[in-house]
C-alpha cells in the first residue's frame, strides 16, 4: 500500500543482535515454533526507567520482543504494564511531567531519538485500547481514518484498505452490509474488533493491546484471541492483560511485572509451568495479586 | 429523641416544597409576562366595531372602544363600585389633536354601533372615524351620500395604492440609483482633484465623469417630471368626510391606505383583516414617527446583526477556547485568563458600547476612512456607527459565553478519542480538526445559542454603535456592493425604547410597543430554535460523545 516510513535515526546498535535471555538458563526450553535464537528482535528495551513527575513508575526494564510473536505482560493492577505499553508508541508524551530514561529500540533505532517523527512511530506501532474507542463516525470512516491521514484519497484504494482491515479483524462478514452505519451501533466486541481493524488499516509492524478484552464477554474475548493467532503472521503483538489464562492461551512470551519492576520474562510455557522466581509462582497460582 | 417536628424537617419535605415553589414562581413570571405581552400586542390587530356615543351635552363621540376603568378616587361608601369611564380611540388626529378620549359613564346618553361609519386607515394623521359625504374629482362631484361615496371610494383606493407603490419605486429605486451614480462620479472627480495636478489623461477622465454627472442629472429631471404627473394623479380624487358632530374635512384619496366598515364586517372578514394587519406590520416600513405602519426594517436589522455577530463570534471564541484548553500550558496564567474571560461576561454592556465607539468606530473606522475613502471626508463612511461595528461590538460582548461553552464541550470529548486518533499516527492538529472539534460542536452551538439570545436583546451598546430610530434604507439592497455594512440600521430592542418612550404620541404607540416586544421575543426564539435543531442533529450524529 505505502511503505512504512523508516525511522530517520541511524541504528545505534547492530541489527543482528543475538538475544540473550536471562531466564532461559538451560537452553532446553524451546520457543513454540522455532529456536528462539534464530528469531529477529523487534523491540529492545534497555534499562528503561519512567517517571510521572517525581513518582517512578518503571524500574530498569530490560525486555526483548521477538518479531511475529505475541508477548504478554501480566501483573497486578498498578504494576506499570500499561505505562510500559504506552511508552512503546510514546503516548506518554502527552502526560505533563512524564520522563523516560534508558533506550527503547525499534528495529535497532531509538524511538525516543531526537530525529524520530512521532507520527511515523505511531503509524508503525499501532495500539488497541482497553475501552473500545471507535470515533463517532461510520464504520467505513473509522477504518479509513488512518489511511486518509496518510494521504490516501483514492476511493477504490480506500475501499480495498477498509475491506482488508475489516477482514483482518474478522469483522468483514458482520459489517460489510452496514459500512456506512454509525460505528457506535456495533456491540462491544464488534467495536473492539473495529478498533483493531482501524489499527491494522495503517499497516503497523507492531500492535500494542492494552487489556483489549477486559470489557468483553467470553464469546467476544474468544474471537479476539483467535484473531491474535492470525495477526502474528504479519505483526508483532504486545498485549497487556489481567487475565492469566488469556496470557497462557495467546502468547508466546510472557513478562511478569510487579511494582514497576520486571520480575520475570521468558517463554510462556516456562513461566506458567516452571517459573524461576517465587513471586511469579505465587502470582500465577493465585496466592496473591 | 426526635420530636415529630424534627422528623418532619429531616424528611426533607419542606425542602422539596421550597424548591417546587421556586420553580412555580419562575414559571408563573415567565408565562405571565408572555401572556401580558400577547394579550396587549395581539389585540391590536383586531378591528373592533366603531361605537357612536351620544353625550348629555348633545355632543357625539365616535371611535373604537379601548378599555374601561374605574375613575380613581370615585369609590365612596355609598357607591362601592365607583364611577366608570370609557376610553375611546377617536382618531382624527388632524381634527382633534389627540387619539384617545375618556368618556365618563354618567355622561353617556346612548351608545350605538351604526353600520354606515367608516374607518379610514391613512398614511398621515392616523385613523379617521367618520361618514362619507361626497367624493370629488378635483372640483367636480363624483358621488354623493354615504352609500354612493362608499361604493365609489373602493376602486379609487386600490388605484391610488398602486400609484403609491409606483411612486415609491421611482423615488427609492430609480432616483436612488441615479443619485448613487452621481455620488460615485462626484467622489471619483474629488479623488482626482485631491491628488497632484491632473495630467491630460486624468483631465480627460474628469471630463468624462462630469459628462456622466450631467447625463445622470438630466435623467433625474425626467424622473422628477414623471413623479410630478404621478403625484397629481395620486391626488386627483378627494373625499369629503363628516365626523360625528357634523364637522367636515376633505382628504385626498391618496392619503387613504384602506377603508373599512367594521360594523358591517362578519367574523370571517374580520379574521382576514386581522391576518392582513399582522402581515402588514411584519412586512412594511414604519409611518408617523414609528407609531404606525410596520417594523420590517427593525426585524431585518436585528436578524442581520445577529447573523454577522455569530459569524464573528464563533471562529473567534472557538479559537480562543481551543488555545486555552488544548494548547496552552495549564497553570496560573491560564487560570488567570479564564477568570478574566468569565468576568468579561459580567461587564455592563454599555461599557462595551463605549469601547466599540472608541475602538471600532473612531480608531478602526476612522483609519479605514482616511486610507480608503479620503474623497468622502469629512463625511465618514466607516468612521461612524454602522451595522458592522454594532455586530462586532456585540461579538466582543458575547465572546466569553462562546469560550466557556466551547471549553466545556472540548473537555467533554473523551480522552480515548484523542488517544485513538494519535495512536493512528495523527498529529495533534489532525486530531483536533477531525475528531475533537466535531465532537465538541454541540457544545460550541450551545455557546452560540446563548450568545445569540444575549445579543439579540442588547440595546445599550447599539445606541452608541449604529442603531437609529429610522433608517432610510436597509443594509442590504440592489445597489452595488449589495451588503452595506457601513449603514446604520434599525433594531427591535431600540424600536421598543424609541416608540414607547421617545414618541410624541405615547398613547397611540402603546400597542406598537407590545407588538415589537412580541416580535423581538419571537425572533430570538426562532433564531435559537434553528441553532437548537442543528445541535440536536449533531448530537445524534456524535451520539458517543458525552456533550
Amino acid at each position: 500500500m505505502y511503505p512504512s516510513p523508516p525511522l530517520t535515526q541511524q541504528p545505534s546498535q547492530s541489527q543482528t543482535f543475538t538475544p540473550q535471555r536471562p531466564n532461559v538458563q538451560d537452553g532446553h526450553l524451546q520457543s513454540p515454533d522455532k529456536d528462539f535464537s534464530t528469531q529477529a528482535v523487534k523491540l529492545t528495551l534497555n534499562q528503561v526507567n519512567f517517571f510521572y513527575g517525581d513518582r517512578q513508575a518503571l524500574f530498569k526494564i530490560d525486555v526483548e520482543i521477538i518479531k511475529n510473536q505475541v508477548t504478554s505482560f501480566i501483573g497486578p493492577s498498578g504494576c506499570g504494564k500499561s505505562t510500559l505499553l504506552r511508552c512503546l508508541n510514546r503516548l506518554n508524551d502527552l502526560i505533563e511531567g512524564a520522563r523516560l530514561e534508558g533506550t527503547m529500540l525499534l528495529d535497532g533505532v531509538d524511538i525516543n531519538g531526537p530525529d524520530v517523527d512521532i507520527t511515523d512511530l505511531r503509524t508503525r506501532v499501532g495500539m488497541v485500547f482497553q475501552k473500545s474507542n471507535p470515533f463517532p463516525k461510520s464504520i467505513y470512516e473509522n477504518v479509513a481514518y488512518g489511511p486518509r491521514l496518510h494521504g490516501i484519497r483514492n476511493r477504490g484504494q480506500l475501499d480495498q484498505i477498509v475491506e482488508e482491515g475489516l477482514k483482518g479483524a474478522g469483522l468483514w462478514d458482520e459489517a460489510k452490509d452496514r459500512l456506512h452505519a454509525s460505528a457506535l451501533g456495533l456491540s462491544g466486541g464488534q467495536q473492539q474488533r473495529l478498533c483493531i481493524a482501524r489499527a491494522l488499516a495503517v499497516k503497523p509492524d507492531v500492535l500494542l493491546m492494552d487489556e483489549p478484552c477486559s470489557a468483553l464477554d467470553p464469546v467476544a474475548t474468544a474471537k479476539i484471541e483467535e484473531l491474535l493467532f492470525s495477526l502474528k503472521q504479519d505483526l508483532t503483538v504486545v498485549i497487556v492483560t489481567h487475565n492469566m489464562q488469556q496470557a497462557a492461551r495467546v502468547s508466546d512470551w510472557t513478562a511478569f511485572m510487579y511494582l514497576g519492576e520486571l520480575v520475570e520474562f521468558g517463554l510462556t510455557k516456562q513461566i506458567f509451568t516452571m517459573p524461576s522466581k517465587k513471586q511469579t509462582d505465587d502470582y500465577i497460582t493465585g496466592r496473591f495479586g | 429523641m426526635r420530636t415529630p417536628f424534627k422528623r418532619f424537617l429531616a424528611s426533607g419535605n419542606v425542602f422539596i416544597w421550597g424548591c417546587a415553589a421556586g420553580v412555580s414562581v419562575s414559571l408563573l413570571m415567565v408565562f405571565g409576562l408572555l401572556l401580558l405581552i400577547m394579550i396587549n400586542g395581539l389585540g391590536y390587530f383586531w378591528t373592533s366595531d366603531i361605537v357612536e356615543l351620544t353625550l348629555k351635552d348633545k355632543q357625539h363621540v365616535m371611535g373604537q372602544l379601548a378599555g374601561r376603568e374605574v375613575i380613581p378616587r370615585s369609590v365612596t361608601p355609598e357607591r362601592p363600585e365607583g364611577k366608570g369611564r370609557l376610553r375611546v380611540k377617536i382618531g382624527n388626529r388632524d381634527l382633534y389633536g389627540l387619539d384617545f378620549k375618556w368618556v365618563n359613564d354618567d355622561q353617556i346618553v346612548s351608545q350605538t354601533f351604526p353600520t354606515d361609519t367608516v374607518l379610514l386607515e391613512r398614511r398621515e394623521w392616523g385613523n379617521m372615524y367618520a361618514r362619507i359625504k361626497a367624493v370629488y374629482k378635483g372640483e367636480t362631484l363624483q358621488a354623493e351620500g354615504n352609500e354612493g361615496g362608499w361604493i365609489a371610494l373602493a376602486p379609487l383606493i386600490s388605484t391610488t395604492n398602486a400609484l403609491h407603490q409606483q411612486i415609491t419605486q421611482i423615488e427609492k429605486v430609480e432616483i436612488g440609483s441615479i443619485n448613487a451614480d452621481i455620488e460615485q462620479a462626484r467622489l471619483k472627480i474629488r479623488a482626482f482633484e485631491m491628488g497632484a495636478a491632473p495630467d491630460t489623461r486624468e483631465r480627460g477622465q474628469i471630463d468624462n465623469l462630469k459628462a456622466q454627472v450631467a447625463a445622470a442629472e438630466s435623467r433625474y429631471q425626467e424622473k422628477t417630471i414623471e413623479l410630478e404627473t404621478l403625484r397629481t394623479k395620486f391626488n386627483d380624487y378627494s373625499v369629503l368626510m363628516v365626523d360625528a358632530n357634523g364637522r367636515e374635512t376633505q382628504i385626498s384619496v391618496g392619503q387613504i391606505i384602506r377603508a373599512l366598515r367594521p360594523n358591517e364586517m362578519g367574523l370571517l372578514h374580520k379574521s382576514w383583516t386581522y391576518l392582513t394587519n399582522v402581515w402588514s406590520v411584519l412586512s412594511t416600513e414604519p409611518r408617523e414617527a414609528n407609531t404606525e405602519g410596520g417594523i420590517f426594517p427593525a426585524i431585518f436589522g436585528t436578524v442581520m446583526m445577529v447573523i454577522i455577530m455569530s459569524l464573528a463570534v464563533v471562529p473567534f471564541g472557538v479559537l480562543a477556547a481551543l488555545y486555552l484548553r488544548e494548547y496552552a500550558k495549564q497553570g496560573a496564567m491560564v487560570r488567570l485568563v479564564r477568570i478574566a474571560v468569565n468576568n468579561l461576561a459580567g461587564v455592563p454592556s454599555i461599557v462595551f458600547g463605549v469601547f466599540g465607539l472608541g475602538f471600532f468606530i473612531y480608531a478602526i473606522g476612522g483609519t479605514l476612512d482616511t486610507l480608503f475613502f479620503p474623497e468622502r471626508l469629512p463625511t465618514p463612511t466607516f468612521g461612524t456607527g454602522g451595522i458592522l461595528w454594532a455586530s462586532l461590538t456585540l461579538a466582543l460582548l458575547t465572546v466569553p459565553v462562546v469560550i466557556v461553552a466551547t471549553e466545556e464541550g472540548l473537555a467533554a470529548v473523551p480522552r480515548e478519542f484523542r488517544e485513538g486518533s494519535l495512536a493512528l499516527g495523527a498529529t495533534k492538529l489532525e486530531t483536533m480538526l477531525k475528531v475533537v472539534i466535531p465532537c465538541a460542536l454541540p457544545g460550541i452551538l450551545t455557546g452560540l445559542i446563548l450568545a445569540m439570545a444575549r445579543a439579540a436583546g442588547e440595546v445599550a451598546p447599539l445606541m452608541l454603535t449604529g442603531v437609529v430610530k429610522l433608517a432610510p434604507s436597509l443594509p442590504v439592497d440592489s445597489s452595488w456592493p449589495f451588503f452595506h455594512f457601513d449603514r446604520k440600521f434599525m433594531h427591535l430592542g431600540f424600536h421598543i425604547y424609541d416608540v414607547g418612550f421617545q414618541s410624541p404620541n405615547v398613547e397611540a404607540a402603546k400597542p406598537m410597543v407590545y407588538i415589537t416586544t412580541l416580535v423581538l421575543i419571537t425572533v430570538v426564539v426562532l433564531l435559537n430554535f434553528t441553532a437548537i435543531i442543528l445541535r440536536n442533529h449533531l448530537r445524534k450524529k456524535y451520539a458517543g460523545s458525552v456533550v
